[in-house]
């Protein structure tokens, strides 16, 4: 079985949702679309207060390359174009539309029929994807224009699809890959297409046999498509770790994913390629996993762009009783929801509960050098030290020990037996260390 | 809720093991060689055992709560840890004084000066049982023979027969112009060595009961197999080298790892997290290290046993092993296709 070499954690699994068919959450009454739902510039608003919009029109404008399209996710009347609160407390820009009805754009296509066909050219497929507002749907929000945009000098020689899901609780990905599985592998087919790649490698944990099975079954007349099934071990579904999973390349220190030939998509970024070059479906929704040890009713839920977080969690049954924190995406790379009225945005892969007890953290104790947080560290790093310097604030010597290169995975702070918050500290280091580094390259800023 | 939902920064969830689970693990995993020697020596056994965590524990408490006026840190269980182990290293007929002695050298000077748990560059329990054997050498020599193994000074039977280790006794033996063929004849069987029917320190006689501690921690995952089999490793290497050049004068690989506490020292001291390297790689030579010095002290030094001047000496060597051997960074190596 193949699986990424250096480190790593196996927690507990609990996909308790994963037998959850995918169930529509009906319309908000009021949809508040942020303008930065993805890494890169702010999309510029292009409707304005008491404009009427349908479903799938845009409403804001992406500002450069690395950006995105934003689309008004229901039809209705636009009631403030200004900084809302968004899942953290902070205001940010981003347009509201009190729903009246779902009336569509023309041109869309609601229907189930699948459509393989694809004549388009790369620049065609690109560019309908970018049209689309399409983003990396794991959680990352890159605009996916920009990853199938190869740069000059590099050549992607395979694409590697991202079905791990390796984040306990989250069960998106295993059901789209069970329930939209054709639509998926047209719509990988689009993006070799769009790569001019000869092959394609479809990584899915092994804790998803029928997943991975399906797919299989999909593929079997397609071989220049493969599914990989990979051992269950955290951070797997990460792009570096996956990259070297499937092909045995390490993306080099420093580099991007392409310097190994390798072009990693998500599955659900897949289904919506497919939706948006075949359906002219842009990215308005997705499926969200709601799901928590105490929540009544975990479920997959299909969720349009806008929808308040709590609207999910009152579908499944309501907030319970215990509830301490709520998370957004998985429990070891997501983050904590300050504000439960702030909407689902097209990063959101999950929403998570936590009961009060496990929410708060244990005292931090003294270390014991136990040595486990480097021996987990899927880069090879030593978190231990990495947090010292960063609290001593010797940010030379955490730039030579190439903190730059951690993937805030979060396996030191969840191994850790004195409970230290490893990878706190390691984010402040980091950044600032980035910081230095950019402020040496341009001295003027 | 509707309170305000609690808020913290990524991961949210943390694994199982923590600092008190882990020692926890670390004594049950001890428990089937106290067994051993307690049917081997009987309840002198436990009284040595209990004396040392007693003082470890009453030690540790009073200096950290009285001198550095801190929070009681017994909740963490190491000081227990360190009392065992302690213990372990002292042989059975060791006066209560001299015990309490030992206890407190290894927690007031061996770990709370320092500051404590995580702070300490040398092993506690080895602290307390060096000071003893350099201050009370006849006494930390002695063992008593067990009853049911022919003492090697002559007397069968005896009860509390005072004589050498094994180790010792073939020290003696080959310095004083004896050749292993001579001796073999006299020592205990391997199988008494692997049961624990030996003359020896309380912990380090039964050899199997180490081994069933050590599959208990690996399965545990409380230490990885680096640093015990490096140590093993290195000592039946250099005795397979000198026993080939010489087998009359040189005892073999086998021998060296039955006795005088390798086995004890490999899985359970050499291991201590706090004193032993952060890498792998670090690991491996560490524990080299300790199994060549050793064979070394065995071999050519002073004492017949080397085990605790080894780990110590590799103890101060870790903070230099750390800085310069590190991890293999994931991507170090840009990789051409």
């Amino acid at each position: 079985m193949k699986g990424f070499s250096k480190g790593g954690i196996h927690a507990p699994e609990y996909k308790i949702s994963s037998r959850k068919a995918v169930v529509s959450l009906p319309l908000p009454e009021i949809a508040v679309v942020p303008l930065s739902q993805h890494i890169g510039a702010p999309a510029v608003p292009c409707v304005s207060k008491g404009d009427t919009v349908r479903t799938g029109q845009v409403i804001a404008t992406a500002a450069g390359f690395v950006s995105s399209n934003i689309h008004a996710p229901v039809s209705g009347t636009v009631i403030a174009v200004d900084a809302t609160p968004d899942a953290g407390g902070m205001r940010k820009p981003s347009v509201s539309i009190r729903t009246d009805g779902d009336v569509w754009m023309d041109g869309i296509d609601r229907s189930d029929t699948l459509v393989e066909e694809c004549r388009l050219s790369k620049q065609e497929i690109v560019d309908k994807i970018k049209e689309a507002g399409i983003v990396g749907m794991g959680g990352a929000t890159f605009p996916t224009h920009v990853k199938l945009s190869v740069p000059a000098g590099k050549k992607a020689e395979c694409l590697i699809i991202n079905g791990v899901e390796c984040e306990p609780f989250l069960t998106a990905d295993h059901r789209i890959m069970l329930e939209k599985g054709e639509q998926i592998v047209a719509g990988i087919e689009i993006l070799i297409r769009a790569l001019e790649v000869p092959r394609a490698y479809i990584g899915i944990e092994n804790n998803k046999p029928d997943a991975i099975e399906h797919m299989e079954r999909l593929c079997a007349s397609r071989p220049h498509i493969e599914v990989v099934p990979l051992r269950v071990r955290y951070p797997q579904g990460g792009e570096k770790q996956l990259i070297e999973a499937v092909t045995g390349r390490e993306v080099p220190s420093g580099g991007l994913p392409i310097d190994t030939g390798a072009v990693v998509q998500n599955v659900g970024t897949a289904l919506a390629v497919y939706e948006a070059v075949q359906k002219n479906k842009p990215l308005i929704e997705r499926v969200v996993t709601v799901t928590g040890k105490a929540l009544a009713e975990p479920a997959n839920l299909k969720v349009r762009i806008g929808t308040p977080i709590r609207s999910l969690i009152e579908f499944c049954g309501g907030l319970p009783q215990d509830a301490g924190k709520v998370i957004n995406g998985g429990p070891m790379m997501g983050r904590a929801v300050a504000n439960l009225d702030a909407p689902v945005t097209k990063g959101t892969s999950g929403i998570l509960i936590i009961r009060q007890k496990g929410a708060v953290r244990k005292p931090a104790l003294s270390c014991i050098k136990c040595a486990k947080c480097v021996g987990v560290c899927p880069m090879g790093l030593e978190p231990y030290l990495l947090s010292k310097l960063s609290q001593r604030a010797r940010y030379d010597e955490l730039e030579a020990l190439k903190i730059t290169d951690c993937i805030e995975c979060g396996s030191c702070s969840y191994t850790c037996p004195s409970y230290l918050p490893l990878l706190d500290y390691i984010r402040l280091g980091k950044a600032e260390t980035l910081r230095r580094i950019r402020s040496r390259k341009n001295p003027e800023k | 809720m509707e309170k305000k939902p609690i808020v913290s920064p990524s991961p949210h969830i943390h694994g199982p093991q923590n600092t008190a689970r882990l020692m926890r693990d670390v004594l049950i995993a001890l428990a089937p060689a106290l067994v051993v020697s307690t049917i081997v020596y009987g309840a002198n056994a436990l009284l040595v055992t209990g004396v040392s965590v007693a003082a470890c524990v009453a030690f540790e408490y009073l200096i950290q709560r009285y001198l550095l006026k801190g929070e009681s840190t017994l909740g963490n269980w190491s000081a227990v840890v360190t009392g065992v182990l302690l213990g372990f290293n002292l042989p059975s007929t060791l006066p209560v004084w001299m015990i309490v002695l030992g206890a407190l050298v290894a927690i007031g000077v061996g770990k709370m000066s320092f500051g404590g748990l995580g702070r300490n560059p040398f092993n506690p329990a080895l602290v307390g049982r060096v000071f003893l054997l350099i201050s009370f050498p006849v006494q930390m020599t002695g063992f008593a023979t067990p009853s049911n193994v022919d003492s090697l000074s002559g007397a069968t039977g005896a009860d509390a027969v005072s004589g050498p280790t094994l180790l010792g006794y073939v020290k003696e033996a080959l310095a004083t112009g004896g050749t292993t063929s001579e001796v073999a004849g006299r020592l205990t069987s391997y199988s008494d060595m692997l049961l624990g029917f030996k003359a020896g320190s309380l912990g380090e006689i039964a050899a199997l009961a180490l081994l069933l501690g050590f599959a208990y921690m690996l399965c545990r995952k409380v230490i990885t197999w680096h640093i015990p089999v490096a140590v093993l490793g290195s000592m039946a290497a250099f005795g397979a080298l000198l026993w080939a050049i010489d087998p009359m004068h040189y005892m073999n690989p086998a021998f060296h790892l039955l006795t005088g506490g390798a086995l004890l020292g490999a899985i359970f001291m050499a291991t201590d997290y706090v004193t032993s390297p952060m890498t792998h790689k670090g690991m491996l030579i560490y524990g080299a290290g300790i199994g060549l010095i050793t064979m070394l002290i065995r071999v050519w030094g002073s004492y017949p046993e080397g085990m605790s001047f080894a780990i110590l000496i590799m103890n101060a060597v870790v903070p230099l092993i750390d800085k310069y051997v590190k991890p293999e960074r994931f991507g170090r190596a840009v990789k051409t296709k």
